[in-house]
């Protein structure tokens, strides 16, 4: 996979030949690789339980709980565009499932279905304002997300008399739901949650995608720069929509993490703050915060940075005071890390 | 692009409704819950007031909820326009307390949990001649203000009773978890647990992150094979702790502050061992009531002293007498 394309900003690059790891330096994730090298290294030594395989799942599954968003959300960065309401979109799936199952006394596959449809929905709200608007993405979606905040908060209460929505965990498919979207399994004493098996799976397809089909080439077009990748023929409008469609979608998935992994309970206030946590994934792995350059798999690394991080500060039992301090601390020097190993790699 | 999108949304509406006919569930949902109708009861003939209550809440939160039921069931009953207002910023919440005497209302009730940025208009509305009620946070700082009452709980007292509660309970070392650092009121709960047990630990989690406190607490729990309690300072983040014991593979027990519905149901099948209650709802309630028997009858409750409503502890002995409220969402 490393080795299959060359930044698209670098055409020149194409003809020559080049070494195999003059290539792979030159990829948008290798700094964020050898950051993540770095915290792992200095968590092993300063933190004992840290190096106990068995807490390797609580780790990944931290990690996770970010990475998932960080797929779509790298992808949207690469294509030149913000999300600033993909997180409270997480509360709004969660909600709708909930509330739409309990409400009207429904199976909870109708609810999980038709928060699927709300949340494809909102992306597709989002892509077209953008696009008929011509308005920033950081403007839109700071619109939107302040409505679904509102809606979060209003309809619960109109629904549910309170402001969280009632629990589900007694109807029907609530089990089978609970399988797919937040169940658990051991592998040699390690507890797996299944949102690490999925998110494996969805950074896989998304990095086949971007790297190897033509709407991944269009997404770095369109990111790199819209106009000229219009006037050679890439519809721009239907990528754009997509892409936020995708947030969308993977929105819904952690919605439905979110509500079955308690329950069947979400409260209508979370999700606030996250939408930065996803786009600090995506930078911290290498997505450019100006578009048409980055990776997937590179998002997934900086949530794994971040995973690493924020529970390595709880497993070496520093004095939780310094907590935000110690993350802030760790993730400027995965960052800097990150960026000279980009430099070095460039200047070679 | 969009004529597929129009076509795949109608789809997905289509089979939704389908679905939805189709695919009842047999249990539980909203058909299955009791409706208990709390009985109209009377409203008093005094002439009608606006009262404001301003808390430094932030949004969606269920503790707050309960206080605003209160709150609501007194201003009903007192024949009173309750105007609810909200900010966890202080600055922002003194700016509430601000608009409020703009409105002229009849009195204020206010939360005190950022005094600095709050007390200077409450002095203004009491200045105005607006009686003001303060609740659930200030117990140190309400008394100079001029206010007529103070209706909540001290935290550090509750954090010590919860602390001989554990030591009557066994318990070897306890984690104390807070869900928002920085929160006078938290810090001030742990820190009564240390003054009566000691062997006490804080976790700083982000409350507003279920998965992400779950994965933390997890965590914790690996590293201290020997905490063998874990106190919650609120009903969710309780509920996520015995998610979290269970994913740590580790025997401690759960305790917790603060009741909901799901809470009660996790006391009474032993899955949390005890709940500290301050009874938002009557926090709410007196501080409404407070300020319509002042104003129509000169009365204070409390004579000058604050009015505890904390704590007291709901566990397996009396979770019955209490079921029945929490699943209303008024305890």
């Amino acid at each position: 996979m490393a080795s299959s394309i060359t930044s698209p900003t670098t055409a020149d690059d194409r003809v020559a030949s080049r070494s195999i790891s003059a290539r792979l330096l030159s990829r948008p994730e290798i700094g964020s690789l050898v950051g993540a090298a770095v915290i792992l290294v200095f968590f092993l030594i300063t933190a004992a339980p840290f190096r106990d395989i068995n807490n390797t799942g609580t780790i990944l599954y931290q990690a996770a709980l970010i990475g998932v968003m960080a797929v779509p959300v790298s992808l949207l960065m690469i294509g030149g565009e913000f999300d600033l309401s993909a997180g409270v979109a997480v509360t709004t799936a969660g909600l709708t499932a909930g509330l739409l199952a309990y409400q009207f006394s429904l199976n909870v596959w109708v609810g999980v279905l038709a928060a699927l449809v709300l949340a494809l929905a909102i992306g597709a709200f989002n892509g077209w304002l953008l696009m008929r608007t011509g308005l920033p993405s950081f403007l839109v979606t700071l619109g939107t997300f302040f409505i679904l905040q509102g809606i979060n908060l209003a309809v619960t209460r109109l629904a549910s008399g309170a402001v969280a929505s009632n629990s589900i965990s007694d109807m029907d498919g609530f089990s089978s739901a609970k399988a797919v979207f937040a169940s658990e399994f051991k592998i040699g004493g390690i507890t797996i949650k299944i949102l690490i098996v999925w998110w494996i799976v969805f950074v896989a397809i998304a990095a086949w995608v971007l790297l190897k089909t033509k709407i991944g080439n269009w997404i770095f077009a369109v990111g790199g720069d819209a106009a000229a990748a219009r006037a050679v023929g890439v519809p721009v409008r239907k990528v754009k929509i997509g892409l936020f469609m995708t947030v969308g979608f993977f929105a819904w998935f952690t919605g439905m993490q979110l509500l079955f992994i308690q329950n069947g309970v979400v409260q209508s206030g979370e999700g606030v703050g996250k939408e930065f946590l996803y786009i600090i994934a995506a930078v911290v792995g290498g997505c450019l915060l100006t578009g048409g350059y980055g990776s997937v798999v590179g998002g997934a690394i900086g949530a794994l940075i971040f995973g690493m991080v924020q529970l390595g500060v709880v497993y070496a039992r520093w004095n939780p005071d310094w907590f935000k301090a110690f993350l802030g601390a760790m993730l400027l020097l995965a960052t800097i890390v990150n960026l000279v190993v980009k430099n070095r790699a460039e200047a070679r | 692009m969009i004529r597929w999108q129009k076509k795949a949304v109608a789809a997905g509406a289509v089979f939704a409704l389908a679905a939805a006919l189709a695919a009842c569930s047999s249990s539980g949902g909203k058909q299955e819950e009791q409706s208990s109708s709390s009985g109209g009861g009377n409203v008093a003939d005094t002439p009608r007031m606006k009262v404001a209550l301003i808390t430094h809440s932030g949004p969606g939160d269920t503790f707050w909820d309960i206080v605003r039921r209160g709150a609501e069931a007194a201003a009903k009953k007192d024949n009173i326009e309750l105007q609810y207002s909200s900010d966890p910023d202080g600055a922002a919440q003194a700016n509430l307390v601000q608009t409020a005497i703009d409105s002229k209302v009849d009195g204020i009730a206010v939360t005190l949990n950022k005094p600095d940025a709050v007390i200077p208009n409450v002095k203004k509305a009491i200045a105005a001649g607006i009686p003001v009620t303060v609740l659930n946070g200030g117990l140190d700082s309400w008394k100079g203000t001029g206010a007529i009452g103070y209706f909540g709980q001290d935290e550090r007292i509750a954090g010590q009773a919860t602390g001989e509660k554990l030591k009557q309970l066994g318990a070897k070392k306890v984690i104390c978890v807070i869900h928002e650092q920085g929160n006078v009121s938290l810090e001030a709960r742990c820190q009564g647990i240390k003054d009566k047990f000691g062997n006490v630990e804080n976790l700083n989690v982000n409350g507003t992150d279920q998965p992400g406190t779950q994965a933390t607490i997890t965590s914790k729990l690996q590293t201290d094979k020997d905490a063998d309690y874990v106190v919650a300072l609120n009903a969710g983040i309780a509920l996520t702790a015995v998610q979290a014991a269970k994913d740590a593979g580790s025997a401690a027990k759960i305790g917790s502050f603060d009741m909901s519905k799901e809470m009660a149901k996790a006391v009474k099948d032993g899955t949390v061992q005890f709940a500290v209650d301050q009874q938002p709802y009557l926090q709410g309630y007196l501080a409404i009531d407070a300020i319509w028997l002042y104003k129509t009858n000169g009365d204070t409750i409390g004579g000058g002293d604050a009015t505890l409503t904390g704590p007291a502890f709901i566990d397996k002995s009396n979770i019955d007498a209490v079921e029945k409220y929490a699943t209303a969402g008024t305890r």
